[in-house]
């Protein structure tokens, strides 16, 4: 393993992120609070309890999921695609490191941004609602799993992409639906039958219904199942970036 | 001097079908500054990149160092810098960092010294604060020299370093070449200037159609280069050469109108003046004079024709 070479692709990353962290900070501080100001106040004083927690509450563990998955991947893909659109990933290439060291270094500094905003999020919501969490350690793990699968996914998608409407086809076309319709700001039993069973079909809801679970212990499918949903997913990643790795498909010619 | 680089029958063919280099054979000495001419899609790239790991080659072999570049890849790898042939850098990183990012993607310790020497040397230490979009073409160019040596390679590789560049700096990139060559660092550079390869190789090779057509070194290489032909036109034609002007050596052309006379334009004797004269007493009068150098891209022509003879 080439330590440095992993340390310097990192720190090279996250100073992009430093370089304009009011706006990596404030975004999602605001991005949060308007989500409370529309789901939380407006629309949820109509909605008493869900599963028997305050929908304000409820709603948490669901924002938190939507921003990590997203900039996990928006993170992770436009790190790896900047290099070859401008074209020094020639630079990643010559070095003396392999495609791991590269996936560590990129998918890394991506997935550390995606806890650091999630932790913002998390802290911003403690400041509307009152916020309990039942499974501390579950928790962190979902997080910390949710961030690294998803800015491997993320690393994946920045590599296949030729151009940056590429770049933007999979987070728009099937994360965002995904998330959205994967129970972040309802629970699956609100839904009619026909749907409750369509939506079983969207990996996003077990990653959303476990990691809820771990603040309220109270989940949409059993947590093992969450569990073993953000593993393969995570498994899925690994096994694609492993191919990327021995094939060196999209990157050396 | 022991060779820095070795490579055996290094072969590419691209999964489009097209075989960019049939099988190169080429060494560089240590401290040595190789020159690789040839027109444009020759291979002069894909063989540089080969060697740099930016494209995987489809047979041979490549040792760096004593390092198979492709088993012992990291250990090769360390050993080499390249400056690629277009701009690549990224805009908003300041000169500084993207030095020093460079260094430690080399899995070098950071060395704040080196690349102050680095930057100074390269006239680039006023602008180490500078962002890289902020900077003229001709800097840019010197960044990814800095950012090439930041981890003190034994080879550097610079293809096409002064394609579009000025006058001015070509003059100032040749300087810093024989800089680094003064350093002890081995240079391979691909170029389609022979002023260039003149002024800054020790060996000069010809790669067209993805073969090595000739390398040799380049004092020799010059000295075929300096022939230059003086084309006598004559005032009447004359069916043959007259007996008095045979030891020239002369050649008949333009049906009797032009005799053309070869010499080293270099000699201390050309023979010139006594030619003259010798063709005024054989009672011939001429019309004009004029001189042409044989270019190196004829030199190329003549040895790719020859070659070709050769494998058909």
């Amino acid at each position: 393993m080439n330590l440095t070479a992993i340390r310097a692709m990192y720190v090279s990353e996250m100073a992009r992120f430093f370089r304009t962290f009011m706006q990596s900070f404030l975004s999602p501080v605001i991005s949060t609070s308007l989500y409370f100001v529309v789901f939380g106040a407006a629309i949820g004083s109509r909605i008493d309890e869900v599963e028997g927690v305050s929908y304000g509450s409820f709603i948490v563990p669901g924002l938190i999921m939507l921003s990590v998955m997203t900039q996990g991947i928006s993170n992770a893909s436009f790190g790896i695609y900047f290099p070859k659109f401008t074209g020094t990933i020639y630079e990643l290439l010559s070095a003396p490191i392999n495609f791991l060291e590269v996936v560590i270094g990129f998918a890394g500094a991506a997935a550390t941004k995606a806890l650091f905003i999630g932790t913002v999020i998390l802290g911003t919501s403690a400041l509307f609602v009152e916020m309990q969490i039942q499974h501390p350690l579950v928790m962190v793990l979902f997080l910390v799993l949710t961030c690294v699968s998803f800015a491997l996914f993320g690393f994946i998608i920045g590599i296949w992409a030729k151009n940056f409407e590429q770049l933007q086809l999979i987070p728009l076309l099937v994360i965002t639906p995904l998330v959205f319709l994967g129970g972040s700001f309802y629970s699956i039993n609100m839904l009619p039958p026909i749907w409750q069973t369509i939506t079983m079909f969207n990996p996003v809801v077990y990653l959303i219904s476990g990691f809820r679970w771990s603040f309220f212990g109270v989940a949409d499918v059993p947590i093992f199942t969450s569990l073993l949903a953000i593993g393969l997913f995570q498994g899925l990643c690994l096994f694609a970036v492993w191919w990327i790795f021995k094939t060196g498909w999209r990157i050396r010619k | 001097m022991t060779n820095i680089l070795s490579l055996e029958g290094v072969e590419k063919t691209y999964d489009s079908g097209f075989t960019a280099l049939h099988g190169v054979d080429l060494t560089l000495k240590e401290g040595e500054i190789l020159a690789l001419l040839g027109p444009n899609g020759a291979g002069k790239t894909t063989l540089i990149s080969c060697i740099c790991g930016t494209v995987m080659p489809t047979g041979g072999k490549i040792t760096v160092g004593g390092y198979d570049a492709l088993t012992d890849f990291r250990k090769a790898r360390g050993l080499v810098g390249l400056v690629p042939q277009e701009i690549h850098l990224e805009p908003f990183s300041k000169v500084w960092d993207t030095v020093r990012y460079t260094r430690g993607l080399f899995g070098k310790k950071r060395d704040d010294a080196h690349i102050e020497r680095i930057l100074r040397e390269l006239s680039l230490w006023d602008k180490r604060d500078s962002r890289v979009v902020e900077l003229s073409g001709g800097m840019k160019r010197r960044v990814l020299i800095a950012k090439a040596l930041s981890h003190e390679p034994r080879i550097l590789f610079l293809d096409e370093p002064t394609a579009g560049v000025d006058v001015d700096l070509r003059k100032e990139m040749w300087e810093v070449v024989a800089k680094l060559k003064a350093s002890g660092v081995s240079i391979v550079l691909t170029t389609h200037y022979i002023e260039e390869a003149e002024a800054m190789a020790d060996r000069i090779g010809v790669i067209n159609a993805g073969r090595l057509a000739l390398i040799e070194e380049k004092d020799a290489l010059m000295s075929r280069l300096g022939r230059k032909s003086l084309k006598i036109e004559l005032e009447s034609p004359i069916r043959e050469i007259p007996d008095d002007l045979r030891s020239y050596d002369l050649e008949l052309s333009d049906n009797g109108y032009a005799l053309i006379y070869e010499y080293e334009a270099g000699a201390a004797r050309t023979g010139i003046t006594r030619l003259l004269s010798d063709l005024r007493d054989a009672g011939l009068c001429m019309n004009d004079l004029s001189t042409r150098q044989s270019s190196l891209e004829e030199i190329f022509v003549s040895l790719v024709q020859s070659q070709e003879e050769v494998r058909s």
